[in-house]
């Protein structure tokens, strides 16, 4: 028997899945019907407990090709039942052994909907994956919680690493063959940005989350784009800083965490969304054209519209969910963000354009 | 504009599941929530579309041109909404238009335009627009000689489908798998073919069929209501297909890549309203292509508003009259808008129901030509739940996974292994309970797929059904002793099966047990050194009684035969056949055979009372949960609810 237990002391009962040992992190849910992969190997869910609402978790498998790092981000996941035999022509494992072989322990057998239902009404809570229920609050209380913790510094890169038609390979600037370069500030990326960006004859040039701006800009790449990443971007004042500073030197484009980051430097102020917004089908209306997508989204912190006020920065896309910031520019400048996933990995393809558009931008079509 | 014409869907045939009818009866509803004055034009009176409540007047007329024009001379619509009633009504409306009836009266065609629906539509307009936007549509050649055949034969992919032009009924073609066959099937199809044409193309039989129910409005902007796998592959057609939603076995990047074509093809026919777009997907890479689209709210629309909780039709009426996604409130959050895609937090079943009951001796083979006349639906959250309970749903004979037919009756010899491969490769109403059978007797997801191309997915969940299955009999034979029974019950409760088949297959039926107790006491078997006969009377409904007490006279009761008094009282013939065929799928029979020498009939007995207090014990009372578009994310609220074995109930009944 394995237990799942909130920081309030509900217990939720339920069966081992993946690794023994326990599990600490932020709960939260994603309602995505596919793209569990992706979502186990992205670095935004460090430090967090996600639950899949979708019940059949593992259908597919695991196999060689969607990865979006190089392993497990999340502390915990929680699902309804796990597939013990998937089927599909590129899987290779199951998502038990893939649990397993990163040693992450998970749980199963839940009532995800009703774990859900209580996020959604009483916001995101801390909890711990157990066989030991009894011990579960005594050791949540020693830990450090969610949003008190860096965790842009756990996954950012250690080294600078480039990223060409053939994927990671060690750091160069021999750009023969592309259409340009852009400097990637990583905060916690998935690799489809660097995919989408070598799809479209550009090589990135990854550095860690802490270069400075003349690091990124030393090789003199065509643009720079600031990554995704995990937690409160509060407690990012260096990289904001650094995002400050290269606001109207070059082409700046930023998703998810970039986003907050951007807003930050403009400066504006952020703050925590109750339960965040985590799935493959949120719609985002551009308040310039009036059209409207459906996004894949994952965070748990958003813009502050009114914070904005009297900066240069200005909204530029809205969730017709909530109405919260999915999008702004600093006006003047060639710096825009937006709060959602262009590259999707999980989720729909339909604002890929965004990278066709930067792109354009910055080389030219 | 105020007033709406709407043409209905006409008679309900089969080939529909009725989902003309409640697509044009929310489009109604959808236009008089908006304000306008609907009038109605349908010749069926057996729907609630032509009650008094669904339109403001409602013309029990022929869909005729002539009898439309007569309504449109004496009710001067401004509008005509022809993409909610079917292919009838698409129709009438484009007959309406060439003749310029709708011109003469001035009345707008609301909704998707006719060149779009005729692109869509129309086979060789169709593929061209794919081509344009570079979509796959199965490749296909036509020749005309036998040396363009030969020219062919390196070209073409294997199995490929020749179909000659111009025969009667499409006599002499075929599907050649090699080069030969293709030389053999070419060359007869040249001679038949009356203008020496053949057209070849490639089969996709066996591949992966998946649907996605998509919309758009008149900006340009497009979501997904819901995609579906079907359970049978390409070959059958989906309206006969058992149908999951979501999607199962594809990953998010081909999800994806499927729902981007859909989407880039809904756009390409700028269709303002629903639209459905069915795919045929390579198990083995990620090949697809486009099979068809219907450019309409469809039956497999109906089935994805109600597995979703997302109206379809509703929307697509509004959508019609100029309103965009985004401004359509979504009415289960009431807080959102219409413009976003259904998350599930379940599992939906869509099994078909045919009428080959009614119709003894109707070929029951499944192919390209619908042959259902309805549909259940099933929900719950996993999978195997929701399988068990739409067979329920279908009201057949069958109940749960066992077929007494394929099985074997204690008249007739189960249907042979030869035969049943026959049923898992030319599909009929019966191939779920065939790939039952299948697994039932050993045979590997391979020898099965081979035949069937049944996902090993499904082939998997059945499997897990039939383990459950096969431990109910196996704890029954041991009386108990070859696990616990207690967990065994709730595990069989939990994966989806329903008391009574648990009962009958633990053989705890009440009946049962009264019967054999009876011949206990009236006969003492414990005594007798035949009890093999004895009980097997008992549960064969005493049929056998004659044997036992005449030493090999058997006893072959015949329907004019008076059952003896004291055989069972006052059991009839037709109660006895039913028991005893219900005895011998309960498997009953082989069990008292082989174990009697070490289980008394008090011990069987005995355990045949510990099972019905053990089902009445562990009996899983369901929640029910709500069907909710958004899987919890917000605060929200449909009519529709399923019942599951979960921990909390959604809302409580009051």
């Amino acid at each position: 028997m394995t237990y799942l237990v909130l920081s309030d002391g509900t217990v939720f009962k339920g069966s081992a899945l993946g690794a023994e040992g326990d599990g600490f992190g932020e709960v939260v849910f994603n309602t995505g019907m596919t793209g569990y992969q992706e979502i186990l190997t992205d670095p935004s869910y460090a430090g967090q407990i996600v639950v899949f609402t979708y019940p059949l978790i593992g259908n597919y498998g695991i196999n060689l090709d969607d990865f979006e790092s190089n392993g497990i981000k999340p502390t915990g996941i929680v699902v309804k039942e796990a597939c013990e035999k998937p089927s599909n022509w590129r899987s290779r494992q199951s998502i038990h052994e893939y649990l397993l072989e990163q040693n992450l322990s998970a749980i199963q057998g839940i009532d995800t909907r009703a774990l859900t239902k209580r996020i959604r009404s009483g916001g995101v809570t801390m909890g711990l994956i157990t066989r030991d229920p009894d011990a579960a609050i005594a050791k949540m209380k020693a830990q450090k919680s969610y949003g008190d913790t860096n965790f842009v510094e756990q996954v950012t890169t250690t080294e600078p690493y480039a990223w060409g038609f053939g994927g990671r390979e060690d750091f160069s600037t021999d750009t023969e063959g592309f259409r340009g370069t852009i400097a990637v500030l990583d905060c916690g990326l998935k690799y489809n940005i660097l995919r989408r960006f070598a799809a479209l004859g550009i090589k990135s040039l990854v550095y860690p989350s802490s270069a400075s701006a003349d690091q990124l800009l030393e090789h003199n790449p065509n643009g720079v784009l600031l990554s995704p990443g995990p937690g409160d971007p509060a407690l990012l004042s260096p990289v904001v800083e650094t995002v400050k500073s290269l606001i109207g030197r070059k082409p700046m484009f930023g998703i998810c965490l970039g986003n907050q980051l951007l807003c930050r430097a403009a400066g504006g102020d952020t703050f925590k969304l109750k339960f965040g917004h985590r799935g493959s089908n949120h719609p985002v209306k551009n308040l310039v054209t009036g059209h409207v997508t459906i996004t894949s989204q994952n965070h748990g912190y958003a813009v502050h519209p009114e914070t904005l006020e009297g900066t240069q920065a200005q909204v530029t896309e809205i969730n017709m969910n909530d109405e919260t910031v999915e999008g702004i520019s600093i006006k003047g400048e060639q710096a825009e963000s937006i709060q959602y996933h262009p590259e999707a990995a999980p989720g729909p393809w339909d604002s890929r354009l965004h990278f066709v558009n930067f792109v354009d931008q910055i080389i030219g079509s | 504009m105020k007033k709406i014409l709407v043409i209905g869907s006409g008679p309900i045939i089969i080939g529909q599941a009725a989902e003309f009818d409640y697509a044009g009866t929310q489009a109604c509803k959808s236009l008089k929530e908006e304000g306008y004055e609907v009038v109605l034009i349908n010749s069926n009176p057996a729907t609630i579309m032509t009650d008094e409540e669904t339109a403001d007047a409602v013309y029990i007329e022929p869909l005729t041109p002539e009898f439309c024009e007569r309504v449109i001379a004496r009710e001067r619509p401004d509008g005509l909404l022809p993409t909610l009633g079917g292919q009838t009504g698409l129709n009438l409306a484009s007959q309406l238009a060439e003749r310029g009836i709708l011109e003469k009266y001035n009345v707008t065609l609301l909704g998707t335009q006719l060149d779009a629906i005729r692109k869509a539509e129309d086979r060789e307009e169709f593929r061209g627009l794919m081509r344009t936007i570079k979509e796959p549509v199965p490749e296909s050649w036509i020749i005309e000689s036998e040396d363009e055949l030969h020219a062919l034969l390196d070209i073409v992919p294997y199995p490929c489908i020749v179909r000659p032009a111009y025969t009667l009924g499409g006599t002499g073609g075929g599907i050649a798998n090699t080069q030969e066959e293709l030389i053999e099937i070419g060359r007869k199809g040249l001679k038949l073919s009356m203008r020496t044409q053949l057209m070849i193309e490639r089969s996709l039989l066996g591949w992966k069929e998946v649907e996605y129910e998509v919309m758009r409005d008149k900006n340009g902007c497009v979501i997904t209501v819901c995609n579906m796998e079907n359970f049978d592959p390409m070959g059958v057609h989906t309206g006969d297909s058992i149908v999951v939603a979501p999607s199962q076995t594809l990953s998010d990047v081909e999800y994806h890549l499927l729902r981007t074509a859909s989407l880039k093809i809904i756009s390409a026919l700028k269709i303002e309203g629903g639209c459905n777009v069915q795919l045929a997907v390579n198990p083995e890479s990620f090949d697809y292509y486009i099979i068809e689209v219907n450019p309409r709210v469809s039956r497999s629309s109906a089935l994805a508003s109600k597995a979703t909780g997302y109206p379809i039709a509703r929307v697509a009426a509004k959508i019609a009259i100029g309103k965009t996604l985004d401004e359509i409130e979504n009415m289960v959050t009431k807080t959102t808008k219409a413009c976003f895609e259904p998350a599930l937090d379940y599992c939906v079943v869509k099994i078909p129901r045919w009428p080959f009951d009614k119709f003894g001796g109707g070929d029951r083979s499944l192919g390209t030509q619908m042959k259902a006349t309805g549909e259940v639906m099933a929900i719950d959250r996993s999978f195997e739940a929701a399988f068990m309970k739409a067979i329920r749903g279908l009201e057949v004979k069958q109940k749960d996974l066992r077929h007494s037919r394929l099985q074997g009756t204690h008249e007739e010899p189960a249907i042979s292994d030869s035969d049943l491969m026959k049923l898992l490769q030319f599909p009929t109403d019966e191939r779920l309970w065939g790939v039952a059978e299948a697994i039932r007797r050993g045979m590997s997801n391979d020898e099965i797929y081979a035949v069937a191309k049944v996902d090993s997915w499904f082939l998997d969940k059945m499997r897990l059904l039939m383990d459950v299955e096969e431990r109910l009999v196996r704890v029954r034979i041991t009386a108990g002793e070859s696990e616990s029974l207690e967990e065994v019950v709730r595990d069989a409760f939990l994966i989806g099966f329903p008391s009574h088949s648990i009962r009958s297959l633990l053989a705890a039926d009440q009946w049962i047990t009264d019967a054999v107790s009876e011949l206990n006491v009236k006969y003492d078997m414990t005594t007798v050194a035949n009890l093999d006969g004895a009980v097997s009377d008992a549960v064969f409904g005493l049929a056998n009684y004659m044997d036992w007490r005449a030493e090999g006279e058997r006893y072959a009761p015949t329907p004019s035969d008076p059952i003896p008094e004291y055989h069972m009282g006052s059991i009839n013939q037709q109660a006895i056949d039913e028991v005893r065929n219900e005895a011998y799928r309960a498997g009953l029979g082989p069990f008292l055979f082989k174990r009697l020498e070490s289980i008394t009939v008090g011990e069987f007995l005995a355990f045949t009372e510990e099972a019905r207090r053990i089902i009445e014990e562990v009996k899983v009372q369901p929640v029910f949960k709500m069907v909710d578009t958004c899987a919890g994310e917000f605060e929200s609220a449909t009519p529709y609810y399923y019942g599951t074995f979960e921990q909390e109930n959604d809302v409580v009944a009051g």
